[in-house]
């Protein structure tokens, strides 16, 4: 098992130092600056010289190999820069950032599951009944509603007409303001779990391992238990972990609506004033957070499943 | 029954999108951005104005019917743009292989690790936000799953008797890729597209609605639910229409997309129910 994790370890640091070469590229191509940008969103009012000091100070007038090197440079050392803005430590500004985050992505999966996987269970134990009909609807609705409007609707229901939550705000984190983004986050993921579930679950119904099992006399609630849970547990997980990098980014969307302080929101600040150390930050943090899910998802399967340790 | 349902329902769905974004000149009875009006400032909706008006004034019906134009541009043309770049990477990896296929592969598993609206929020940040801009960053970003699924599908044919005798008859290897294995892959290539071009609506949306995507006072959908985030108390219905016609687009589209797999790739509808 700790090979299988090492092996998965390894698989993830290309893919982390590609993202972060790209990233630099696609920012080392953008005509003009944070300082040129200041001045022409009218934020600031700087001379040539001014603007020639500000991009001496963050390095901006350095060839991009030299710029690309430091970078990686200081990668190496976990260190992602200084904002251009704040001037403060990227790692600051994530780090008070990270955790709202990981709360609504956390919470909005835990909704997913616990609603998704039950519902698409119990729609595949009769296929074409009312729940299968009424859950597929559901997913199908789900997967088409766009959440920042699902939020808005939301706030304005549980908010501001029936004042039972808080219309937006972190408020410390507390249960109550979690509960309206994390539904509007959830929607979709939890359609996309009923789907996946039932469509496991009936696969696997017509496996031979499950008509041997009934066969040989097993009880229904074992070959659900046994059989049925177990196989359909791992695609299940499966798609739980693919669905958090959705999550995170949808997230972006609905912190932005809910006044929620967490990466998304200081990404989207960041990118319309091209504070682009903490954008690129922030991008590799939310596909570190992405690969270590799915790592984690992948250690879970194999420990449910052998077959995937071995292959 | 369920596979006519789906195909009806959803191809009536979109359809009426499409009618509309088309006609909307005819349709629409107030010009979408220069027809404000304070003294209509937040009308119900009523007789006159079928879905009341906005902080404008401005008749948000005339505004949901131009949106479809913006949306359905959005939609197929960025979606066209990743088929394009899914299937040529995709096909030419699974013929080719070698190193181009272990790029192509590495490319993949790169996009796949970085959220496609990030992705897409980051390529904003370089291009003035406008429709342009829009299809660039949706169409770069989405690819990965159409190119999976093209070099999936052609690895499998490649070693089929016709493709071999297509090559002893001397056929070039592009010639081979377009008429012997993309035709043969395409059922499954033209599902995943309808489903991404609901993808690419919610995502305009999205991007519209952070301010990076279509900006006022041009009618997107998303840009308007933004506009409208301020009156949800005293108009909630400047929010409700434009967030109705997402829906019913890319349910429209969701739905079309299911009931063309359904017909085309009947193999994974098992797999996907």
């Amino acid at each position: 098992m700790l090979q299988f994790v090492f092996r998965r370890l390894l698989q993830a640091i290309p893919i982390l130092l590609a993202v972060a070469g790209l990233i630099f590229l696609l920012f080392s191509v953008i005509p003009g600056n944070f300082a040129s940008t200041q001045i022409s969103d009218g934020r600031a009012v700087m001379d040539a010289e001014a603007v020639e000091r500000m991009n001496r100070q963050f390095g901006l007038d350095q060839p991009l190999a030299t710029r690309f090197a430091t970078y990686v440079g200081k990668l190496a050392t976990l260190d992602l820069g200084t904002s251009f803005r704040t001037r403060q430590p990227v790692w600051h500004l994530i780090g008070e950032r990270l955790w709202p985050t990981m709360q609504l992505a956390f919470a909005s999966m835990m909704f997913a599951i616990l609603i998704g996987v039950p519902l698409g269970f119990l729609a595949a134990l009769r296929p074409g009944g009312i729940v299968d009909t009424v859950s597929m609807v559901t997913a199908v609705s789900g997967l088409s509603l766009p959440k920042f409007w699902l939020g808005l609707m939301l706030m304005y229901l549980f908010a501001l007409q029936l004042g039972w939550l808080p219309s937006f705000g972190y408020g410390d984190g507390a249960l109550r303001n979690l509960i309206l983004p994390s539904i509007a986050l959830g929607v979709a993921p939890l359609a996309l779990l009923a789907r996946t579930t039932r469509a496991a679950v009936l696969e696997i119904m017509n496996a031979d391992f499950v008509r041997t099992a009934r066969a040989k006399g097993m009880s229904e609630r074992r070959v659900v238990q046994w059989h049925l849970a177990r196989n359909a547990l791992v695609i299940v997980l499966t798609t739980v972990g693919l669905q958090f990098g959705s999550v995170i980014g949808q997230a972006v969307v609905i912190e932005k609506l809910f006044a929620w302080p967490g990466l998304g929101s200081l990404l989207v600040d960041s990118v319309s004033l091209r504070d682009i150390p903490v954008v690129q930050g922030c991008i590799l943090v939310i596909v570190l957070f992405f690969l270590v899910v799915n790592m984690l998802v992948d250690v879970l399967a194999a420990i449910i499943d052998p077959r995937i340790r071995y292959s | 029954m369920k596979l006519r349902a789906n195909l009806v329902i959803g191809g009536a769905l979109f359809a009426t999108v499409v009618v509309a974004g088309a006609l909307a000149p005819f349709l629409a009875h107030t010009d979408p951005v220069m027809d404000a009006n304070l003294m209509n400032a937040e009308v119900a909706p009523g007789s006159e104005f079928w879905f009341g008006t906005d902080a404008q004034g401005r008749d948000i019906y005339s505004r949901v019917l131009y949106g479809a134009r913006i949306s359905l541009t959005v939609g197929i043309v960025s979606q066209l743009i990743n088929t394009v770049i899914g299937v040529c990477l995709g096909l030419s990896a699974a013929y080719w292989g070698g190193w181009w296929d272990d790029f192509v592969n590495g490319l993949t598993n790169l996009m796949l690790a970085i959220p496609s609206l990030i992705f897409a929020l980051a390529i904003m940040a370089i291009l003035t936000p406008g429709l342009t801009s829009l299809l660039i960053a949706l169409g770069l970003t989405n690819w990965s799953y159409t190119c999976r699924l093209s070099r999936a599908s052609a690895l499998s044919l490649k070693s089929q008797g016709y493709v071999q005798a297509a090559k002893v008859l001397g056929y070039g290897d592009i010639r081979i890729m377009l008429t012997q294995i993309l035709p043969n892959i395409l059922g499954p290539i033209i599902v995943i597209g309808t489903l991404g071009m609901g993808g690419a609506v919610l995502a305009e949306a999205s991007l519209s609605f952070l301010g990076l995507g279509i900006r006022p006072p041009f009618p997107s959908w998303g840009s308007m639910l933004s506009d409208a985030r301020d009156q949800i108390t005293t108009a909630p219905w400047i929010s409700i229409f434009p967030g109705l016609a997402i829906f019913m687009t890319v349910l429209g589209l969701n739905l079309l997309g299911d009931g063309l797999r359904d017909i085309l790739d009947p193999q994974s509808r098992a797999r996907t129910a």
